[in-house]
C-alpha cells in the first residue's frame, strides 16, 4: 500500500509536459488546486490592501495606517469584522435563493481558475476547450447576480440586479470576439488553432511573438477591446453605476451584510484577476518573459546557469530575466526597510516598526531564496504570469481613481455599438490577414 | 402621449388622462441622499428611466434667520449670516455690510474695500473648489474631491490667520473692517496665486477633455437664456446660458470698478458649459487678487459709524455678486436699532426652481449630476 | 454519415466512470423533478440550471468537450439568465399560489408508464439480439472534438451542414430583429 502510494506521488513528477489532471493524477490535482485556492485568497486579501492604499496615494492621502504597519494588517482586521457582523435576511426575502446567490457568484469566479496556465505545466488541468470553459463559467456569475438581487425582495437591487446583468452580458458579447480573433492567430504557424490555454501560450512561443504585438495594430486593438470589456464585465469603475453610492439603485448586494457581502467582494475581485489571466494568457504571453525569441549569446555560469533542464534556453538575456523574481522580492524588502528607518521613533511605534522590519526580513529571505537554480527554474513562468496580472490589477485600480461613471445608457452604448461592430470589423481583418500572412509581411515591410 | 416639457410642477399629483403607459413610478430622494448636498427631498416622476418632472421639498435646515433678524441689532445680526451660504461665508458678511452701510450711507474707505475684494474672491475661489470636488464625486470621479480641498486650505489657513475662523468667518463690520491685515498678509496672498495657479490646471487636466466627463456633462440639463431670465436664475449658471450679466460690471460694488476682469460666457446652457464657466471664474479671480494685492492703498480700515447704529426709517436693497449667484439683501428700518425685515434673496433658492426645468426629460442617473451643477447649498435655500 | 477520425489510443483512460455518470444522470432527473415539483418559479429555474450543468458533465463523458462548453455558455448563461430575467419581471403571485398538479394526475401516470414501456419494448425488441447500445460509436481523443465539428461545418470535403447553419443563424437574426421591433416604443 505505502509502495502504492509512493509511487503514485512520484510517478507524476517523472512524467514531463503534462498539467496533474492531464496525467490524471489526483493527489498532485488536489495538491495543485490547494495551491491555486490559497495563493487566489492571498491574492485577494493583497488587492483589498492594494486598492485602499493605491487608491489613497492617487488622492493624496495616505490610506489605512493604523492596523499594522502601513496598514497591513487592515485586510484581516475587515475579514474579522465582516465574519462577526450580524447576518440580517430580510424578512419577505426567499431564503434558499437569498443563501444560494453569493454561492453560484463564489463558485463561477473560482472555478475558471482550474484552467489558468502558470506555466506550461503549472496549471490545475488543461482542457482542450480552455478557453471556452473559461468564458462559459465566468458567465454563470450573471446568474448569481440576478438571483442576489431577486432576493433581496426589494425594488432598487432588483433594478440594480438587472442592469448589472444586462451590462455584463452585452460586455461578453465583445470579449468573445476580441478572444475569436486572438484564437485566430494561434493557428497561423501549425495550421490548426486550438483553445487551450497551455496551447495558446505555447503558440505564442512559437511564433517568437506576444500577440499583442501580432499584426500590428490588429493584435492591439483586439486586446484593448478586451481590456475595455474585461472591465465592464467585471462592474468596475468607470462602468460601476449599478453600485454606485451616489445613483438612486443601490446595487445587487444592498441587502447582503458580513460574510455574504464578503463573498460577493471576493468573486469579484476572484472575477477580476480571472479575466486578467485570460488577457495575459491571449495576448500578454502567458508565462513567457518579455522578448521570448530574443536569446542572446549562450552564456555558461558554473552551478549557476544553464538550468538543468536540457531543454530550456541558455542565452543571456534568459540568465537575465532569470534574476528577475528575485530581484523584485529584494526590491520589495528593500522597500519595507526604507519604510522601517521612516518610521516614527516613538516607543509606541516599537512594535509596528519591529513587524514592519520582520515582513521586510520575510521578503529577502523569498526573494534569495528566488536566486537558488532549483527554485527560480520553476517560480520564474509563475513569477512572469502573476507580474503581468498584477500589472492589470494596477489598472483596474487606476481607472477606478481616474475616470468619472458612464450612465447605464452609455455604456450599454459603448457595448453594443462602438465594441460589437470593432470587434467584428476587426475579426473579419485578423481572418484576411491571417490568411495572407505572407502579403502582410510584404506590406508591413518584414514585420509580424 | 402629452409631451413632458409642457407639464407644469402643479400637476405632480393629478395622473394625467391621456397618459396611456402605466409604467410612472414616483420616487423619493429623501432628505439623507449622498448627492443632494445637504437636506434636499426631491421627489422624481420618472416614465421608466426618464424624469417627467420633479418637485423639490425644502425647508429642512430652516432656522429662521430672517426672523432672528428682527429681533438683533444691526451688528449683532452680522455673524448669523455666515450660516447661510456656510461655504462661502465671506460673500455673505459682505453683501449684508454693504446693504447696511447703504442703509446708513456710509461708504467703506478704500483700504478696507481692497482687503474684501482680496477675501471675497479668495471665498470665491474656495466655494467653487468644493464646488468641483463634490459635483466630481457625484458623476464618479473620486479623485478631484480630494485635490481641491487639499488646496482650498491653503484659502482657509489665509481666513484663519485673519480672524480666527476658517468657515464661517464674520470677517468683516459695518463700515469697514475690524481687524488690520495681519503682517505678512500680502506675501501670504501672493504665495497662495502662484501655488494655485498649476492645480487649476491639474483639475481642468484631468476633467475637461475626459470623455467619460464630457458624456455626462455635455447636453445634460440644459436651459436657454430666456428660461434663466424668466426663473430668475443668476450666477454662473444664467452665464453658462449665454446671458453675460455679473452684477459686478453691471452695477459694480466694492471698488471693483478699479481692477480689469472678464466675464466668462458659455453658449449652449449645458452641465458642461456651467462646468468651463466656473473653472474660468477661477483663472478671473485670480486675475483680481492679483491686481488687489498689488495696490493696496494705505489708510483707516473703518468708517466713521457710531456705535449705537439708528439707521434712518427706509428701506434698501442691494445685492452682490456671490459665488452662487445674486444674493440680495433687502432690509427695512424703522429708525430703531433693530432691523424692522431683512430678508435675504438667496441664489440658491432661485436657482433652484430651475431644476425641474432642466430636468424635464433627461434620465434619473443625471438629476445627480444637475443637482450638483446647480451647486446650491441648503444653508441657503432655507436659511 | 460522421466522419471516422483515427486517433492515437487514449493515454489516459477516464477515472470513475460509472461513479459519475451515475452521480450526473441522478442529479438530471433530480432536477427535472425538481423543475416540475417546485412551487416558486425560480426554484425551478435554478433547478433547470442545475440539470443543464448536470447534461454538460454528460456531454464531457462522451468525450464532447465543446459541446459541453457551448452548453454551458449558451444554455445555463444565456438562456436561463432569460428565463430569470421573464420571471422576475412579470408577476407570478398568482401562480404561486395554484395548484402544482391537476385532477387528471392518475391518468398523466397511466400516459407516462404506457409511453414509457412503449420505449423499452421498441429498444429491445430492435436490436434483435445485438448490444443495447451500438459500439460503433466515435470515440475522439483529447482536442479533436472541436476540429471535427469544425470540419463538419468549413472543411471542403466532409462539410455539409454550412448551409443549415447558416439558414439557422438567418432565422435568430430574423427572431432578435422581431423582438426589438415589437419591445421599442419609438425608433
Amino acid at each position: 500500500m505505502n509502495e502504492f502510494l509512493q509511487q503514485y506521488v512520484f510517478s507524476y513528477l517523472d512524467t514531463k509536459g503534462l498539467t496533474p489532471g492531464g496525467a490524471g493524477n489526483i493527489f498532485w490535482a488536489t495538491v495543485y488546486i490547494l495551491l491555486v485556492f490559497g495563493g487566489l485568497s492571498v491574492a485577494v486579501i493583497a488587492m483589498n490592501w492594494l486598492e485602499r492604499k493605491i487608491l489613497a496615494h492617487m488622492q493624496v492621502r495616505l490610506g489605512p495606517m493604523r492596523v499594522g504597519p502601513h496598514g497591513l494588517l487592515q485586510p484581516i482586521a475587515d475579514a474579522i469584522k465582516l465574519l462577526l457582523k450580524e447576518d440580517i435576511i430580510p424578512a419577505e426575502a426567499d431564503k434558499i435563493i437569498f443563501w444560494i446567490a453569493p454561492f453560484i457568484v463564489v463558485l463561477a469566479a473560482f472555478t475558471v481558475f482550474v484552467v489558468v496556465p502558470f506555466g506550461p505545466t503549472h496549471a490545475i488541468t488543461d482542457m482542450n476547450i480552455g478557453i471556452l470553459f473559461m468564458l462559459g463559467v465566468s458567465s454563470l456569475s450573471v446568474l448569481g447576480i440576478v438571483t442576489a438581487g431577486w432576493a433581496s425582495n426589494s425594488h432598487y437591487p432588483l433594478i440594480g440586479a438587472l442592469r448589472s446583468s444586462a451590462q455584463m452580458v452585452s460586455y461578453e458579447v465583445a470579449m468573445g470576439l476580441a478572444v475569436v480573433s486572438a484564437i485566430m492567430m494561434t493557428s497561423l504557424e501549425t495550421g490548426t488553432g486550438t483553445l487551450s490555454m497551455i496551447g495558446i501560450v505555447q503558440a505564442q512561443q512559437a511564433q517568437g511573438v506576444w500577440f499583442v504585438f501580432k499584426f500590428f495594430p490588429l493584435g492591439l486593438i483586439a486586446f484593448g477591446m478586451f481590456a475595455i470589456a474585461m472591465v465592464a464585465e467585471t462592474n468596475r469603475a468607470p462602468f460601476d453605476l449599478p453600485e454606485a453610492e451616489s445613483e438612486l439603485t443601490a446595487g445587487f448586494h444592498t441587502e447582503y451584510s458580513g460574510f455574504r457581502w464578503s463573498l460577493f467582494f471576493l468573486a469579484e475581485y476572484s472575477a477580476m484577476i480571472a479575466v486578467s489571466s485570460i488577457a495575459v494568457t491571449l495576448w500578454l504571453g502567458g508565462w513567457l518573459r518579455p522578448f521570448p525569441g530574443v536569446h542572446g549569446p549562450s552564456i555558461a555560469i558554473p552551478h549557476i546557469w544553464p538550468p538543468a533542464d536540457p531543454a530550456a534556453p541558455t542565452g543571456a538575456l534568459d540568465f537575465v530575466f532569470a534574476l528577475c523574481p528575485g530581484i523584485s522580492f529584494l526590491l520589495l524588502g528593500a522597500m519595507c526597510f526604507y519604510n522601517v528607518q521612516r518610521m516614527p521613533k516613538h516607543p509606541l511605534f516599537k512594535i509596528q516598526t519591529m513587524g514592519l522590519a520582520g515582513f521586510g526580513a520575510v521578503l529577502g529571505l523569498i526573494g534569495l531564496i528566488m536566486f537558488l537554480p532549483p527554485v527560480r527554474d520553476r517560480v520564474e513562468d509563475i513569477f512572469w504570469f502573476s507580474a503581468k496580472v498584477a500589472g492589470f490589477m494596477y489598472l483596474y485600480i487606476w481607472y477606478r481613481g481616474t475616470f468619472p461613471r458612464y450612465r447605464f445608457d452609455q455604456l450599454m452604448k459603448v457595448g453594443w455599438k462602438v465594441l460589437l461592430p470593432t470587434g467584428l470589423a476587426l475579426l473579419i481583418l485578423t481572418a484576411i490577414v491571417g490568411m495572407h500572412a505572407d502579403l502582410w509581411a510584404q506590406i508591413t515591410g518584414g514585420g509580424q | 402621449m402629452t409631451d413632458p416639457n409642457t407639464l407644469s410642477p402643479l400637476d405632480l399629483e393629478t395622473p394625467d388622462k391621456t397618459f396611456l403607459d402605466t409604467n410612472e413610478l414616483v420616487i423619493n430622494m429623501g432628505p439623507q441622499h449622498p448627492a443632494t448636498h445637504g437636506v434636499l427631498r426631491v421627489i422624481l416622476r420618472l416614465d421608466g428611466e426618464k424624469v417627467l418632472g420633479l418637485e423639490c421639498v425644502i425647508g429642512y435646515l430652516h432656522r429662521g434667520v430672517e426672523k432672528i433678524g428682527e429681533n438683533r441689532t444691526y451688528t449683532m445680526f452680522n455673524p448669523y449670516v455666515d450660516r447661510m451660504d456656510y461655504v462661502a461665508a465671506v460673500s455673505n458678511g459682505l453683501g449684508y455690510c454693504e446693504t447696511v452701510e447703504k442703509l446708513l450711507s456710509v461708504e467703506a474707505p478704500p483700504r478696507a474695500q481692497y482687503i474684501r475684494v482680496i477675501l471675497t474672491e479668495l471665498n470665491r475661489m474656495a466655494s467653487h473648489q468644493l464646488w468641483l470636488g463634490t459635483h466630481a464625486l457625484d458623476i464618479g470621479a473620486i479623485t478631484p474631491l480630494f485635490y481641491t480641498f487639499r488646496d482650498r486650505e491653503e484659502i482657509l489657513k489665509i481666513f484663519e490667520k485673519y480672524c480666527g475662523a476658517r468657515l464661517t468667518t464674520h470677517a468683516f463690520r459695518i463700515g469697514g473692517l475690524q481687524y488690520e491685515a495681519y503682517d505678512g498678509f500680502e506675501k501670504d496672498v501672493k504665495n497662495f496665486v502662484d501655488f494655485v495657479k498649476p492645480k487649476i490646471d491639474e483639475y481642468e487636466e484631468l476633467l475637461t477633455t475626459n470623455r467619460i466627463w464630457l458624456e455626462r456633462t455635455k447636453g445634460v440639463g440644459v436651459i436657454s437664456g430666456k428660461d434663466c431670465v424668466a426663473l430668475g436664475v443668476t450666477g454662473p449658471v444664467l452665464r453658462a446660458s449665454g446671458v453675460k450679466w455679473d452684477i459686478r460690471k453691471a452695477l459694480p460694488y466694492a471698488n471693483y470698478k478699479n481692477f480689469d476682469f472678464e466675464i466668462p460666457v458659455g453658449q449652449n446652457g449645458d452641465t458642461y458649459d456651467r462646468y468651463i464657466v466656473r473653472m474660468a471664474e477661477f483663472r478671473q479671480s485670480l486675475r483680481i487678487i492679483e491686481q488687489a494685492v498689488e495696490g493696496i492703498p494705505a489708510g483707516p480700515i473703518m468708517a466713521k459709524v457710531p456705535k449705537v447704529m439708528k439707521p434712518p426709517v427706509g428701506e434698501v436693497y442691494h445685492s452682490i455678486e456671490a459665488p452662487k449667484g445674486e444674493l440680495g439683501y433687502f432690509i427695512v428700518s424703522d429708525g430703531s436699532t433693530q432691523p424692522y425685515r431683512v430678508r435675504v434673496r438667496p441664489p440658491s433658492f432661485v436657482n433652484l426652481q430651475a431644476l425641474d426645468v432642466m430636468c424635464r426629460g433627461q434620465l434619473v442617473a443625471d438629476v445627480i449630476a444637475v443637482i450638483g451643477t446647480l451647486d446650491i447649498v441648503l444653508g441657503e435655500v432655507d436659511r | 454519415m460522421n466522419p471516422v477520425v483515427t486517433n492515437p489510443p487514449i493515454t489516459n483512460p477516464p477515472v470513475a466512470t460509472p461513479f459519475f455518470f451515475y452521480l450526473l444522470a441522478a442529479t438530471m432527473i433530480i432536477g427535472g423533478i425538481l423543475v416540475i415539483t417546485r412551487k416558486n418559479a425560480i426554484h425551478s429555474a435554478m433547478a433547470l440550471i442545475t440539470a443543464l450543468l448536470a447534461q454538460a458533465g454528460l456531454y464531457l463523458m462522451l468525450y464532447a468537450p465543446f459541446v459541453a462548453g457551448v452548453q454551458i455558455i449558451l444554455y445555463a448563461g444565456g438562456i436561463m439568465v432569460l428565463f430569470l430575467f421573464v420571471i422576475m419581471l412579470i408577476n407570478l403571485e398568482r401562480n404561486m399560489k395554484e395548484r402544482q398538479f391537476n385532477k387528471q394526475w392518475l391518468v398523466g401516470i397511466v400516459a407516462a408508464a404506457a409511453l414509457g414501456g412503449l420505449f423499452i419494448t421498441v429498444y429491445t425488441t430492435a436490436t434483435r439480439g445485438k448490444p443495447l447500445f451500438p459500439e460503433g460509436r466515435v470515440i475522439y481523443a483529447d482536442g479533436q472534438n472541436t476540429q471535427a465539428i469544425a470540419a463538419l461545418l468549413f472543411d471542403r470535403s466532409t462539410g455539409q451542414y454550412m448551409f443549415a447553419f447558416e439558414i439557422a443563424s438567418l432565422l435568430l437574426l430574423v427572431a432578435i430583429i422581431g423582438a426589438v421591433v415589437m419591445a421599442k416604443k419609438r425608433i
